[in-house]
C-alpha cells in the first residue's frame, strides 16, 4: 500500500480494520449458499432484534423498539440513500436532509390538510423527493465537486428556512396530529401507539432499499457510477453520459430520503422545521464515511454505530458522573472527531469495499487532488504523479 | 410595495455595506487558501467564531462603563482586533496542522480533504459549546453571550433618510484597511510571491525554490487573521455571539468569495459587499427572515451562470 507513511501498522484503527478486511474478503469468495445463509441469519436476527432480552442491554434506560426505529432504523435508511450519491456515484451532498424533510413534510401537510390516505402521501412524497432532488441537480451537478458540496448545503438550508417562514405548512411551530399509518385489518396489522408494527415497517422498507440498492449496483448504471466516481472524464470519453447518470444518483438518493422522511412522520405524529437541521445532513455522513462509504454493509454498520452509541451513552452512569452532564451531549463533538481521524488514517472508513479502498490509496477517489500537492521526502512520489 | 423598497433603499445600503465588509474580511481566508490548496476550509467558519469570543473575553475583563470615545475608543478597538487577529490566525495555523496536513503528506483527494474539515467545523464548534465557552464565561456554552457596548450609537452624517453611524464607519474603514495591508503584502513582498507561485504552480515553485509548507502556513495565519479582525468588528457591532455564529455566516463568506472570483483577494471585497447589498435589499420585498434563503439563492444562481465569479479567479489560473 502506497503512501501510508503517516500510519504505520501499530495503530489500533488498522488492526480492527484488518479484521473488517478479513470478514470482507471471505464474502467475495463464499459461495451461494453460504451466502444465503447469511442473509436468512441477517433476517432473523433483525426480526428477533426487538426482543426485550436484547433491549435490556442495548438500551436498558428507554424503549428499545422505539430507539430501533428512531434513530437507529431511520439513520440506516438515511445512510443508504446518502450511500448512492456519496458512495457510488462519487458525489459530496451536504443537504441530504432536506428530502428527508421533503418526504416528512409531505406526509404530514397531505395528510393533515387534505385526508390523503397515508401510503398515497409516503409515494407521494417520494416523487415529490425525486423532482427536488433533479430540480437541484440539473443546474448543479456540472459543478466542480466541492462546489456541489456547498450547494447543497445550500440547498439543505434553503428548505428549512422556507419550511420555517411558510405559515401554509405550520412555519416554526411545524405540523402536529400527523396521521399513522393505515391499518390493514386483513393481516392484522395495528398502527396505534406500540411501536412494534413501526419497526417492522421500517424494517421492509430497509431489505426493499438494500436489494434495490445491491441491484442498482451490480447493474450498468452501478458501472457507470464507479467510473464517473474513478475519473469522470475518463468514463465521459468512454462515452458514459456522466450528466444523466449523476443526475439519476441524486434523484434515487433523494427517493430514498424522502422515503425514510415519510416513514419517521407516520411514527412520529409532530414534525417541525427543527427536525432537520444541517447537522444531521452531517451526521449522516460521518455514518457513511466511518462505515465505508461504497460498501453497504459498511454503511449501514456505520448509521448503526453513530445512531446508537449516544443513546447507549446516554444510560452509563459513571460517564455522567465524570461528564457532569449527559453523556449525548458530546456526540456531535465526538463525531467531528472521528471524521477528521478517520479521513487521516482510514479514509476508505471501517468496512470499505475493495474497489474504493484501491481509489481512495491511489488518490482517485473522486474530485482529483489538493492544491499544493508536492512531493516532498515523505510522499510517495508514484501516488502524486497517478492522481494528476 | 415600491414605496417601501424607496423608503427603506438607503437604510438598507448602510446596514448592507456593513454585513458585507464583515462578509469581505471573512471571504478571503476561503479564497486564500482555496487559491493555494483547492480545499474549501469549511472550518473557517469556526476561527471567525472564535475570533468573536476573543473579543468578548477582552471587553469583559475591561468592561467598559459606559461606550467609549476618541482615543480610548482607538485603543481599545485597536487591543481587540490585534487579540482576536493573533488568537483567530493561530487557530487556524493549528488546524491546518491537525486537519490538512496529514492529508496532504498522503495525497488524499479533495473529497477526503473536504469531509476532514466538515468534521474539524463540527469539532471547534462543540468544542466550544461544551467546554470553553463555559469555561471562559461561566453561562451555558450553548447560549448567546452578550458583551458590553464599547462604540455609541451616535449618527455622524446622514445621506437622505439613512443614518450613518460611528460603528457604521468604524467597521468599513477597518475592513478596508485591512483588505488594502493584505492585498499589498501579496501583491508586493516575497512571501506574497510565494503565495501566488503557490497558487499557479506548486511543482514549479518548489522548484524554484519555494517552501510549500512555510507558504501553506502563512496562508492560514493571513486567512485566519483576517477572520479574528472580522470577528471583532462583529462583536462590537452587534454585541452578541454563540457558538455557531459563524455557521451561516460562513456559507455566506463562502459565496461572497465565489461571487468574487474564488482566489481573487479583489473579488473577495466585491463579493462580500456585493451580497450584503442583495441580501439587504431583497429582504425589504421579502422581510429579513428570508435574507438567508436569498444569499443562498445567490450561490446557486452564481454558480450556474458564471462559476467563475465576477473578476475571475485570478490567484491561480482556473484548473478544472
Amino acid at each position: 500500500m502506497k503512501g501510508n507513511g503517516v500510519t504505520g501498522n501499530a495503530n489500533p484503527l488498522r488492526r480492527v480494520g484488518a479484521l473488517f478486511d478479513g470478514a470482507r474478503d471471505w464474502w467475495e469468495h463464499a459461495k451461494v449458499w453460504q451466502r444465503y445463509l447469511v442473509y436468512l441469519g441477517a433476517i432473523v436476527f433483525a426480526l428477533i432484534l426487538p426482543a426485550p432480552v436484547i433491549g435490556e442491554f442495548m438500551s436498558p434506560g428507554s424503549d428499545w423498539t422505539t430507539v430501533l426505529i428512531y434513530p437507529i432504523g431511520t439513520y440506516i435508511l438515511l445512510a443508504i440513500g446518502l450511500n448512492v450519491v456519496v458512495g457510488q456515484a462519487g458525489l459530496l451532498d451536504l443537504g441530504f436532509v432536506a428530502f428527508f424533510a421533503i418526504g416528512g413534510y409531505s406526509v404530514a401537510y397531505f395528510g393533515t390538510q387534505y385526508g390523503w390516505n397515508y401510503w398515497a402521501t409516503v409515494v407521494f412524497g417520494i416523487l415529490l423527493a425525486a423532482v427536488s432532488g433533479v430540480i437541484l441537480g440539473a443546474p448543479t451537478l456540472r459543478l466542480r465537486g466541492d462546489y456541489l458540496a456547498i450547494v447543497t448545503l445550500g440547498f439543505g438550508e434553503i428548505v428549512r428556512i422556507t419550511a420555517n417562514n411558510t405559515d401554509e405548512i405550520g412555519g416554526a411551530r411545524g405540523i402536529t396530529n400527523v396521521p399513522h399509518p393505515t391499518d390493514m385489518p386483513s393481516i392484522g396489522v395495528e398502527f396505534g401507539v406500540l411501536p412494534a408494527p413501526y419497526y417492522y415497517l421500517m424494517l421492509i422498507a430497509i431489505v426493499l432499499v438494500i436489494i434495490f440498492s445491491v441491484r442498482l449496483q451490480k447493474s450498468r448504471v452501478g458501472r457507470a457510477w464507479a467510473a464517473i466516481r474513478e475519473d469522470e472524464d475518463a468514463a465521459e470519453l468512454m462515452g458514459v453520459p456522466t450528466f444523466k447518470f449523476k443526475l439519476l444518483a441524486f434523484a434515487i438518493g433523494a427517493m430514498i430520503g424522502g422515503l425514510a422522511g415519510g416513514i419517521y412522520a407516520g411514527k412520529a405524529v409532530f414534525i417541525e422545521p427543527n427536525t432537520f437541521p444541517f447537522i444531521l445532513s452531517a451526521t449522516i455522513l460521518a455514518a457513511v464515511v466511518l462505515g465505508g462509504s461504497g460498501n453497504l454493509p459498511g454503511v449501514m454498520l456505520g448509521a448503526f454505530v453513530i445512531a446508537w452509541l449516544p443513546e447507549r451513552f446516554r444510560e452509563v452512569d459513571w460517564l455522567k458522573d465524570a461528564l457532569g452532564k449527559d453523556p449525548a451531549e458530546y456526540r456531535i463533538l465526538l463525531f467531528g472527531g472521528v471524521l477528521v481521524l478517520m479521513m487521516a488514517l482510514r479514509p476508505e472508513g471501517l468496512l470499505p469495499s475493495r474497489r474504493r479502498k484501491a481509489e481512495l490509496h491511489e488518490g482517485t477517489g473522486g474530485m482529483g487532488t489538493m492544491g499544493a500537492e508536492v512531493a516532498g521526502p515523505d510522499t510517495d512520489v508514484s501516488t502524486t504523479e497517478a492522481a494528476k | 410595495m415600491l414605496d417601501d423598497f424607496l423608503n427603506q433603499f438607503l437604510p438598507s445600503t448602510v446596514g448592507g455595506l456593513v454585513f458585507g465588509s464583515i462578509y469581505a474580511l471573512v471571504a478571503l481566508g476561503y479564497t486564500m487558501v482555496y487559491g493555494v490548496l483547492r480545499l474549501i476550509n469549511f472550518a473557517h467558519s469556526e476561527i471567525f467564531m472564535i475570533g468573536t469570543f476573543t473579543s468578548l473575553v477582552v471587553i469583559t475583563a475591561i468592561a467598559p462603563a459606559s461606550p467609549l470615545t476618541g482615543i480610548a475608543l482607538f485603543g481599545v478597538m485597536l487591543l481587540i482586533i490585534v487579540a482576536s487577529a493573533a488568537i483567530s490566525g493561530g487557530a487556524a495555523m493549528l488546524l491546518e496542522l491537525v486537519a490538512y496536513r496529514p492529508l496532504r503528506r498522503k495525497g488524499a483527494t479533495r473529497l477526503t480533504a473536504l469531509i476532514s474539515a466538515i468534521g474539524a467545523s463540527l469539532f471547534l464548534q462543540e468544542l466550544f459549546a461544551l467546554v470553553i465557552i463555559p469555561w471562559l464565561t461561566g453561562k451555558p456554552g450553548r447560549n448567546q453571550q452578550s458583551a458590553a457596548r464599547i462604540v455609541d450609537r451616535d449618527t455622524v452624517f446622514t445621506i437622505g433618510n439613512a443614518a450613518v453611524r460611528t460603528d457604521h464607519i468604524i467597521v468599513v474603514v477597518a475592513a478596508v484597511i485591512m483588505m488594502i495591508a493584505l492585498d499589498r503584502l501579496v501583491n508586493k513582498t516575497k512571501i506574497g510571491r510565494g503565495i501566488r507561485a503557490t497558487a499557479q504552480d506548486p511543482e514549479a515553485a518548489v522548484l524554484m525554490g519555494v517552501s510549500i509548507d512555510n507558504i501553506v502556513r502563512v496562508t492560514f495565519l493571513l486567512g485566519g487573521a483576517m477572520a479574528g479582525v472580522a470577528g471583532a468588528l462583529y462583536l462590537m457591532e452587534f454585541e452578541n455571539t454563540v457558538f455557531n455564529v459563524g455557521f451561516v455566516l460562513g456559507i455566506k463568506a463562502f459565496t461572497a468569495a465565489v461571487l468574487g472570483g474564488i482566489g481573487n483577494l479583489r473579488g473577495a471585497l466585491l463579493g462580500g459587499i456585493v451580497l450584503g447589498l442583495i441580501e439587504n435589499w431583497g429582504a425589504i420585498f421579502l422581510g429579513s427572515e428570508w435574507k438567508d434563503v436569498i444569499a443562498f439563492t445567490v450561490l446557486v444562481v452564481v454558480l450556474m451562470f458564471r462559476p467563475t465569479g465576477i473578476l475571475g479567479e485570478s490567484l491561480q489560473k482556473a484548473r478544472a
